[in-house]
Parts: structure tokens; sequence; C-alpha cells
């Protein structure tokens, strides 16, 4: 049986991690990305509450109240790791420490435009450390279904939604494929298998450029 | 223990501090390095009209969203109140003024108001409506947002640890903002879950110096996680 969608757009991006990265992961399926990185790798994981270590989960009936990550779930923490507070945390931030931050996506635009905090009218959460994760890693990976529910493109000329930061996403992996941010807009790289580069196309909402060489990732890798 | 510099005091002569309309800081992350006891006090208290600055709307049963969700706040500086209900609510019927701040933005603003600074400049969220009524700065030919720096009338700390004279260390991730904010108020009040004999803290170890802090409480904490 080969993984369910999410779970290997999750796959793709730990592919990007490198040993002795230092990474900070965005709700939803970004959070799954730490699952797939190997286990030879050792990475830092950085929480914006003020950790740079992070470890899985702590098991039931062993959590310390006082170690949690930006969701506010005990965790545990690696060998090597170290607490701060916030001002040394998003420090570390603006400072263009963190090697990756994988966002999740409301919308994406073809120059890197990236929107993820709120909806006018709608929902306002507000945007946490989004920001300033999105303006200031040094690689920002978008994770996001290529449509929204009723079928509309989340990739665009240009951003409808208020903007997080500008110019920030090079690297975007949805449910069809994996999507470069060039300077002449979005470059098809990879398809999921089952999906076209027709396919693509017809779902973006700005033309795609295609590489040479298309990879297709097989759902059994 | 002695009490030679009458800041250890109980929570009811703590709260003569709080009144309407007075601006208060509560550090914590979801609730997590927050003040329980001095929470619940406000609460019992009923002061209306607070502006509140937390870095989250915190978890609904123990963070700082239970003033909000009382209805006790006029305005709130944060930077995400999506955990909680009564924060979105409130907004959205116009009960409630919202400034959202950029959470390393809110942090450093923080930060700045509590070492005697009047602002900070930063490009986070400039292209976005964060730019919206700030005033831009020039440095070396990159333009940046002059955010100003935030005090409170009254910060609300949580301390693993107070000595008699307000020296603080702190657990863990219930670190985050507590330091900056001990450092951002007029009066700093701390809620410590151990208060011990001068000479009792490692000066290496201290975060936050004595100087900085006004009253200290023993909370009791009489509470439990929803995981737990």
């Amino acid at each position: 049986m080969g993984l369910a969608i999410k779970e290997m757009m999750a796959k793709r991006a730990a592919e990007e991690v490198e040993n002795g990265y230092v990474v900070n992961l965005g709700f939803g399926i970004p959070q799954k990305v730490v699952n797939y990185i190997p286990k030879e790798k050792t990475v830092f994981l950085h929480a914006e509450n003020g950790i740079l270590g992070a470890g899985p989960a702590a098991e039931k009936g062993k959590e310390d109240p006082d170690i949690v990550d930006s969701g506010c779930v005990p965790i545990t923490t690696v060998p090597g790791a170290s607490y701060f507070d916030s001002a040394d945390s998003f420090g570390l931030v603006r400072t263009g420490k963190l090697d990756i931050t994988v966002l999740g996506a409301l919308e994406v635009a073809s120059n890197g435009d990236l929107a993820n905090w709120m909806v006018p009218g709608g929902l306002v959460p507000g945007m946490g450390g989004a920001m300033d994760l999105a303006k200031k890693a040094k690689k920002v990976i978008a994770i996001t279904m290529h449509t929204d529910k009723k079928g509309n493109p989340k990739l665009k000329r240009k951003c409808d939604l208020p903007l997080t930061a500008v110019n920030c996403v090079s690297l975007i992996i949805t449910d069809l494929g994996v999507l470069e941010v060039t300077d002449e807009g979005f470059l098809l790289k990879e398809l999921f298998e089952g999906h076209t580069i027709d396919e693509v196309i017809e779902k973006t909402g700005a033309p795609v450029k295609v590489a040479d060489v298309v990879k297709v990732i097989k759902s059994e890798e | 223990m002695q009490n030679r510099f009458n800041k250890i005091k109980t929570i009811d002569e703590a709260m003569k501090h709080i009144t309407d309309g007075c601006t208060i800081m509560i550090a914590g992350f979801g609730g997590i390095g927050s003040s329980y006891d001095l929470i619940q006090a406000i609460i019992k208290k009923g002061v209306k009209d607070l502006t509140l600055i937390s870095i989250d709307a915190g978890d609904p049963d123990v963070g700082p969203d239970h003033i909000v969700g009382n209805k006790q706040c006029k305005k709130l500086i944060t930077s995400h109140i999506g955990a909680t209900k009564a924060a979105g609510e409130l907004l959205n019927s116009g009960e409630l003024e919202v400034e959202f701040s950029p959470q390393g933005t809110l942090a450093e603003r923080i930060r700045a108001g509590g070492v005697g600074l009047a602002g900070i400049l930063t490009d986070i969220g400039m292209g976005t409506v964060i730019e919206d009524g700030k005033d831009k700065v020039k440095v070396n030919g990159n333009e940046y947002l002059l955010e100003t720096a935030l005090r409170a009338d009254v910060a609300i700390i949580k301390a693993e640890k107070a000595d008699e004279f307000g020296n603080l260390v702190y657990s863990k991730t219930a670190r985050g903002l507590n330091p900056l904010m001990a450092r951002a108020a007029d009066i700093t009040i701390v809620d410590a879950n151990e208060i011990v004999e001068l000479g009792d803290l490692d000066p290496e170890t201290v975060i936050t110096p004595g100087a900085f802090v006004d009253i200290i409480v023993k909370g009791e904490g009489d509470w439990t996680w929803g995981w737990q």
C-alpha cells in the first residue's frame, strides 16, 4: 500500500532537510515532515515558544507541563536542545539561522508571495510567528492542496488574501506535484504518480513552466 | 522566610495594583508560563476596560483568554487568538479591539519597553497590512517599519523560583515572554512555584535580576491541563 497523499507530501518535504539543519514546522501537514527525516540526519527543530531541539511528543503519563511545542502539545527534547526566551527565539529567525521552514498556505503567488494568516470576513486567528518565519527563513517550503475545497486554484498570479510575506516561498509541494518559484514564475519539476502536467497547468491560476525532465514520485517510494 | 524588602505579599495585596482601565502584560504561551492564580484573581476582582498584552490569547481554561472571555478587556495586543473562541467572538462583535503584531515583533516591542528603548526598526510585515499607519525609516538604503515599544502598568509573571529580592529562574519552555515582560512594567508581580532564601539561587542561573521585581506571591496552581 502506498502512503496517503498528505504523508507523501510530508515525505517529499523531508528530502529537503540536511544533516545539522535548523528547521521550523508549521501546523497541519508540515508537522508530519518530522516523521520522514531519516535517523542518520541530526536535525534541530525550532519551536517559536523557545526551544531548539524539540523531540517527539511525550508519552502519555510522562508529560512535563513545562515542555511543550508551539501548539502547546507536551513534547520531549533531543540531546543538544536549548531553551530561551521569545526574543532569542525570533532573533534566531530574523538573523537567518533557520535553514528551512515548512508552512501551510492559503494562496501562493508566482513571485513567491504567501498568504496564510487570515481570510477577511472569516476567522482572524492572527499571524502568530508566520510573518517572521516566512520572511526570514533561508528556505520557505509551502505545503498545500493545489486547489481549495471549491476547486479554485491556490497557486495564482497574485494573492487575493492578505499577505503573510512578499516574495518568500521558493518551493511548493501540493497534492499534484512539486513546483519551484523562479524569476519566471512557477516551474513544475515533479509529479505525484497518477497526475499529469496538463492537470497541473489547468488547476494553477498562473502560467506554469515545465522542467525538461519531470520526475514522477511513485506512491510506493 | 524573611521579607526584608517587603516584596513577598499575598495575592490580595498584589491585586491592589490591578485597577479599571490599566494596561496589563501577561506572560505565557498557550497558558504555559502563565500565572493561573493571578489570572483567577484578576477575574475575581472584576476590573474592567483593561488593555491586555499577551503573545496569544492562551489556553481557554488556564490562560489570559479567561479574562478576555469575562469581557474585562477593551483592547488586546497579541499575535494569535486562534486557539480560543472568546477573543474571536468579541472581535467579530466589535466588543474588543485587537491589535495584531507579528510574534517576533511583539516580543521585540516588549523587550524594547523593558530595556528603556522607544521602539525598534524591522522589515517583518513589509508589504502586508502590518505596514498600515506606521512610520518608515531608511537605514543604509533599506526601509524598515518603526514599531513602538510596549510597556504596561503591571506585568504578571510566572517563575519557577524567586528569592526574597525577586531574582528569578524559569522552567524550560515556560520561560517564553516572562523575562521580557518582567522588565517592561511599572509594577512586576511574580507568581513563583517556590520562594527561596537570598543566596540559594546560583547567580549564574538567574535570568531576571531582582531589581525588576516588585511583588512576589506564592501561587497554589491548583489546576490541570486538558491532557493531564
